[in-house]
């Protein structure tokens, strides 16, 4: 079993060095499509109705995922600028901002 | 708003999904990969978290500093080109003829400047202005003004503007005559029989018309106009010294001229991140104007 996916898993490594991966990059990513997964699977299982929020404009889930998600990169911008490099509380106001989100828009 | 939205019709979407993997989604998860590292070429990557960004927003650093003044200078272009070229286009759209052969020839005329390419642009003007062979130049230095793109800052300014305005102008003017075309006649009708002056025709009649229209060229505009990287690239290069040196030039400068591949992938990224917000708060206000306008023409 070893013997047998390692070329392919070697030459794989070799043909995307490039793309230089890191285990936390990875995670980010993996994140971000998790969660659109998630969303994709919820709209199909429960479909549902674009509501008005705060904003004035109709919105879905999916909407309010990219309006948390785009918020989520400048606010974490923000705190590299003005705080400092520690992310800790950075990544828990996102998560304020996202509970705002998808509670107010 | 009145039906549930039916997302089985993302399926339909999925051949171009894998196609945009391969062009843009692999790339730019390549990106974000390069901007938490540092490398010296040979696929060999060194980890530096945060660093780079870090120091990309930080203005007293060297790397902050010129993504700083590159936005502005960004941002400042982008303002200058919009507070010209709408009114320009809507003046040159109100001025165009409605009907009969005319209509046919300034539409081609029109268009010609938007089927050059943008190299090409940046050459013909790059020869256009030069003070000894160029006719632009070599008019205005014999006119007694001393004008050198290449050496005097201002002036290199005034030739990207002026290019772009050439360029783009009719643009916004076929957009805005769209818009008027689809004015019926009967609204002219009744403002001529109210009495209505020019301008109260311009004001209550064809620009409510035009909003939509001058949305999206706006949006066209500024987009392209904040991503613009040929025509100056061939024209200045970013010079004289840095004053034309916009966002994308000194991007690749740092990607490909210094090959810090780290500081150019955090500086893209953030680049990229402005340019997403700024594409959806246009294109909310358009879709939202959009159905804003259908609730008025059907209430019920």
């Amino acid at each position: 079993m070893e013997n047998a996916s390692s070329p392919f898993m070697e030459r794989l490594a070799e043909n995307t060095a490039w793309m230089a991966w890191t285990w936390p990059t990875a995670a980010f990513f993996a994140t971000i499509a998790a969660l659109l997964a998630v969303f994709t699977v919820l709209a199909l299982w429960r479909p549902e109705r674009a509501r008005v929020g705060v904003l004035g404009i109709p919105t879905t889930r999916g909407d309010r995922l990219f309006i948390t998600l785009l918020g989520s990169a400048f606010i974490n911008l923000a705190w590299l600028a003005l705080v400092g490099p520690n992310l800790g509380w950075a990544l828990a106001l996102c998560l304020v901002y996202a509970l705002a989100v998808f509670r107010l828009v | 708003m009145d039906k549930p939205v039916n997302n089985r019709a993302w399926l339909l979407v999925a051949p171009v999904f894998l196609i945009v993997a391969f062009s843009a989604i692999l790339p730019i998860m390549t990106v974000v990969n390069y901007s938490v590292q540092d490398t010296f070429g040979n696929n060999q990557f060194f980890w530096n978290g945060l660093g780079w960004f870090q120091e990309l927003l930080d203005p007293s650093t060297e790397l902050g500093g010129r993504f700083l003044d590159a936005l502005w200078r960004n941002l400042l272009f982008s303002a200058i080109i919009l507070a010209i070229e709408v009114p320009l286009g809507i003046l040159v759209a109100l001025s165009m003829p409605r009907e009969g052969w005319k209509v046919a020839a300034t539409l081609v005329i029109m268009a010609l400047p938007l089927l050059i390419p943008w190299n090409v642009v940046g050459t013909i003007w790059q020869v256009f202005a030069r003070g000894d062979i160029g006719l632009a130049g070599w008019a205005i230095n014999a006119l007694g003004i001393d004008y050198n793109y290449t050496g005097d800052p201002l002036a290199a300014w005034i030739t990207i503007v002026v290019m772009d305005v050439w360029h783009w102008t009719s643009l916004v003017a076929l957009l805005c005559y769209a818009g008027l075309k689809s004015i019926p006649d009967a609204y002219y009708q009744a403002a001529r029989i109210d009495g209505a002056s020019r301008w109260a025709i311009f004001t209550t009649i064809q620009l409510p018309k035009m909003k939509r229209v001058l949305l999206i060229a706006v949006l066209l505009r500024f987009m392209d106009s904040f991503m613009i990287y040929t025509e100056p690239f061939v024209l200045t290069g970013g010079g004289p010294g840095n004053a034309t040196t916009f966002l994308s030039i000194d991007l690749v400068k740092i990607a490909l001229g210094q090959f810090d591949l780290g500081k150019a992938a955090a500086m893209s990224l953030v680049y990229n991140l402005i340019v997403l917000a700024l594409c959806w708060v246009f294109y909310t206000v358009m879709t939202h104007a959009g159905t804003e306008r259908r609730q008025e023409e059907n209430p019920a």
